[in-house]
């Protein structure tokens, strides 16, 4: 099959994240993006000093460690964290005592929100540590892509990544939220969906940030034994089961019901993250070594549970893993993760043709993902010229970095562009993640930011850059009239460069 | 869209995240300073200098006249907005003129046009290609009236074939006119950007929302660029935000803090210059009479204008008031136009500048050349 010019711009713009200087155009697109799904390397230099889950946990558990102390020293009376910084879901030590402890234990007010100076001091600190891990994972990030000769594996690992959307809003996931991609989606990213599936669900930032870490079953030893002193409020929280159903498998409205939620709620009582899961559960867990995924049986829900038509044995941890295994081949499940990746690599309203062949790939292959990649290289709707995406901020600050040839980007200037731009970093605010589709990215205003971050790339873009030759190998065959003439006319050779940027070309993939 | 409408909308543009006001500078030899503050967007005349004497006032307005009512008595008619502290006091001290139901000789209601007209001095939209402000840099001693730039882009009120440099007072890149109109060039033929990119362009400007701090940083950049011996003498500084169609009472309440913390810092930042200083704020046009359903107003006509400085005689609301009953209304709707701002502003230019008026006017408002200009606006 002859290829043509414009494949070549569709492999490296709409699956890759755009050409760098130097680099070669494959001569065969559709072998180029093969390749990479066996090229591919989870493990990267780049990754070396960035903080682990397990460090970020330590941190957390030393600055509640702090609190504790502060408190049982009289340095503070009890301060209800704002929810929006401090885990509303998950109780620090002292409430935790409130539901557990003897009465005595509670300080005798709880009506002023006073905080010493020691305990603002203690906060202040552990937000600017998570702040920092916060911001080194994100230009890891950053720099991966950059660095990386295999950009399309690159783009599963942010798909993939927005698909098990955590959001770094509480305290605990500033520091956390970074790390679940780094360890739970880059190494199973060309493995099976399942493998992925239970990483991201055993990992402490969507335990902690779904709110796993405090459900209890009410029928398990601790529930009641906290049924008996009257502490009805400790039971189920649904959160992390309901969004496994309806966002990282089966898909809404496929069929499951409020009570399948609620088995499945049930079946994951246990599931918790070591040293830091806070609730009534957290002080079964081991506080030497935060961060861990853990299954703490006291917690745990017993009995059979009924979930889809099928009835789950009782058995503690398996449990919920026989639930988690059998929703990642389900057919719904094949036909949401299809339909999701057609989005995002043909159309906002994919083609039901290639989301068909997608969740044939998935369910032929019991989930494996390179199988359901080599079906999408093979989609000729995937391979339309016009291209239909509209870059997201993250997607065109990278693939603008990469034209200009920048290999490594700063934390600060990573984070303060994509808050910019209207998209900050693991961020979305909500589990369903950050929207695939033209209209959430499209706007009048994002447009006019993109144009003054273009000319601040241009103003630093490297002496000697030609907007004209850059073009060229940006979008081969795909270039067209109107811009040539613009980068043609431009008044400069840094004006050609933000125009290049700002280019529909470029706008699109 | 061709170059000059362009401009227009480019002109406005804020920055980044937000609104920031902008300043043009220009120089000229002469003791005397002059500095406009435009509003864009519509502010509405009526809920800063309150017509609470007006029996059909509250009757129109409801809820959206409760600030106002309570404001800073300014006599048996007016109030003004109490957010304006600073405003109040220097009116207390004979130092601000207020002038209502006044308006340029625009009559519709587009802001862009209106703007055009405001700022060009022209009869209509477009008739005049350089602006009122820049003629003047012609009618004062003008022996070393080279530009000094501050701002991104020059407002249409200062553009014309005298130079006016502009300083961007802040560090965020803005896009330059060049290069706005290079990409309304380079998005001509995609459907969907060029509608995006349209409309960035003339909503960018409502949208914003002047706000206190940049407000009062930014009347003191410019009242450290006016008060130097060897500085500036005649500055714009454009404000955006006002087009308050929904949620009026706290919009305009957060807008007038920041004007008046503007004014202050201008006053505080002058010092002893104060004194030969003409500050002049005005509008497009004004708003509606009645609230509308959003809990704001829409684009009306007849509003207010201010002078303040050491030499206004202030202390007094200019008005020749047409009354907000039903009949009195300009099309059955808008405060009715009484005043030709184009009079107010010629008139005080003329005085402040020591320029015979019947020279301004024809240069600064052609079409109003035979208009006389308001007399005894500055203590002479």
């Amino acid at each position: 099959m002859s290829v043509s010019v414009s494949q070549i711009a569709i492999a490296l713009n709409r699956f890759g994240l755009g050409t760098r200087p130097g680099d070669a155009a494959p001569d065969d697109p559709r072998g180029w993006l093969e390749e990479q799904i066996v090229q591919y390397q989870s493990g990267s230099p780049l990754l070396a000093s960035v903080p682990t889950s397990v460090a970020v946990a330590a941190d957390i558990r030393d600055y509640r460690e702090e609190q504790r102390l502060m408190r049982m020293q009289g340095m503070a009376k009890p301060t209800p964290m704002p929810a929006a910084t401090m885990a509303a879901a998950n109780p620090a030590p002292p409430a935790a005592a409130t539901m557990a402890g003897p009465p005595a234990m509670q300080p005798p007010t709880t009506a002023a929100t006073t905080v010493r100076p020691e305990m603002q001091e203690a906060r202040q600190a552990a937000r600017r540590l998570a702040k920092d891990d916060y911001a080194t994972l994100a230009a890891a990030r950053a720099n991966l892509a950059l660095a990386s000769d295999t950009p399309f594996a690159e783009r599963l690992v942010h798909f993939w990544s927005n698909h098990f959307a955590v959001s770094a809003d509480k305290l605990e996931l500033v520091g956390l939220a970074g790390t679940l991609e780094m360890e739970a989606i880059r190494p199973n990213v060309m493995g099976r969906f399942s493998d992925m599936l239970f990483a991201v669900e055993r990992h402490p930032a969507m335990l902690l940030y779904l709110d796993q870490s405090v459900s209890i079953g009410p029928g398990s030893p601790l529930g009641q034994r906290l049924a008996a002193r009257g502490k009805a409020k400790a039971g189920l929280n649904e959160n992390l089961a309901r969004e496994i159903m309806e966002l990282h498998t089966l898909g809404v409205r496929t069929g499951y019901t409020q009570a399948d939620v609620t088995e499945f709620a049930r079946a994951m009582t246990g599931w918790t993250v070591s040293g830091i899961g806070g609730g009534p559960g957290g002080r079964f867990s081991d506080p030497l070594t935060p961060g861990g995924f853990m299954f703490v049986d006291q917690v745990h829900e017993p009995g059979p549970r009924h979930i889809l038509g099928k009835t789950y044995a009782a058995g503690g941890r398996a449990q919920a893993e026989a639930v988690l295994s059998d929703l990642s081949v389900h057919p719904a499940t094949a036909r949401h993760l299809a339909t999701k990746l057609a989005r995002h690599f043909i159309a906002d309203a994919p083609p039901p043709s290639a989301v068909a062949r997608l969740e044939t790939a998935f369910l032929r292959s019991g989930g494996d993902l390179p199988t359901v990649y080599r079906a999408l290289i093979a989609s000729p709707e995937a391979w339309a010229t016009q291209p239909a995406k509209f870059k997201t901020p993250w997607e065109w600050s990278v693939s603008a970095w990469r034209a200009l040839g920048t290999r490594t980007v700063q934390p600060g200037a990573v984070q303060g562009l994509l808050d910019q731009l209207g998209q900050p970093m693991w961020k979305p605010g909500q589990p369903i993640g950050y929207d695939d589709t033209a209209p959430s990215w499209a706007g009048p205003d994002a447009i006019l930011r993109r144009v003054e971050a273009a000319q601040r790339f241009a103003a630093a873009a490297p002496a000697g850059t030609d907007a004209r030759a850059l073009a060229a190998q940006m979008f081969p065959g795909m270039l067209s009239p109107a811009t040539a003439q613009a980068l043609q006319r431009a008044e400069s050779p840094n004006q050609a460069i933000a125009l290049l940027l700002v280019s529909p070309e470029m706008m699109r993939r | 869209m061709d170059r000059r409408s362009f401009l227009r909308g480019a002109g406005t543009l804020g920055v980044l995240g937000g609104f920031a006001p902008r300043l043009a500078f220009a120089k000229a030899a002469t003791a005397k300073r002059f500095v406009f503050i435009i509003q864009r967007g519509a502010a509405d005349g009526m809920g800063i200098v309150g017509p609470v004497g007006d029996p059909a006032f509250i009757g129109a307005r409801g809820d959206l006249a409760a600030d106002v009512a309570q404001g800073t008595k300014l006599d048996a008619m007016f109030a003004l907005h109490p957010a304006m502290t600073a405003t109040a006091s220097l009116y207390a001290q004979g130092q601000a003129l207020f002038a209502h139901a006044i308006a340029s000789p625009y009559r519709d209601r587009s802001h862009f046009d209106g703007q055009n007209v405001l700022e060009t001095g022209g009869a209509s939209a477009y008739q005049l290609r350089d602006g009122w402000m820049n003629r003047l840099l012609g009618l004062v001693p003008a022996e070393d009236a080279h530009a000094i730039a501050v701002a991104a882009t020059v407002p249409m009120a200062l553009r014309g074939k005298r130079e006016v440099a502009s300083y961007a007072p802040s560090s965020l890149p803005h896009a330059s006119d060049d290069m706005l109109a290079r990409v309304t060039q380079l998005y001509q033929g995609d459907a969907q950007l060029h509608a995006l990119w349209d409309e960035a362009l003339s909503t960018r400007q409502l949208t914003g929302d002047l706000n206190a701090k940049d407000a009062r940083n930014t009347g003191a950049l410019a009242a450290r660029l006016l008060a130097p011996a060897n500085g500036a003498r005649i500055a714009t500084i454009e404000t955006g935000g006002w087009d308050t169609h929904a949620g009026q009472r706290g919009r305009l309440t957060q807008q007038l803090k920041a004007l008046d913390a503007m004014i202050g810092a201008l006053h505080a930042g002058l010092g002893p210059v104060w004194n030969d200083t003409l500050v002049l704020v005005a509008t497009e046009f004004g708003r509606t009479v009645a609230a509308n359903g959003t809990g704001g107003t829409d684009h009306g006509t007849g509003t207010a204008a201010m002078l303040m400085g050491g030499a206004v005689k202030g202390g007094r609301v200019l008005a020749d008031w047409p009354g907000l009953a039903q009949a009195s209304l300009f099309e059955n709707r808008d405060l009715k136009p009484t005043t030709p701002l184009d009079a107010f502003i010629g008139g005080a230019v003329a005085s402040h500048f020591s320029v015979d008026p019947s020279r301004t006017m024809p240069a600064l408002f052609p079409s109003s050349a035979r208009t006389a200009a308001l007399e005894g606006l500055l203590r002479a």
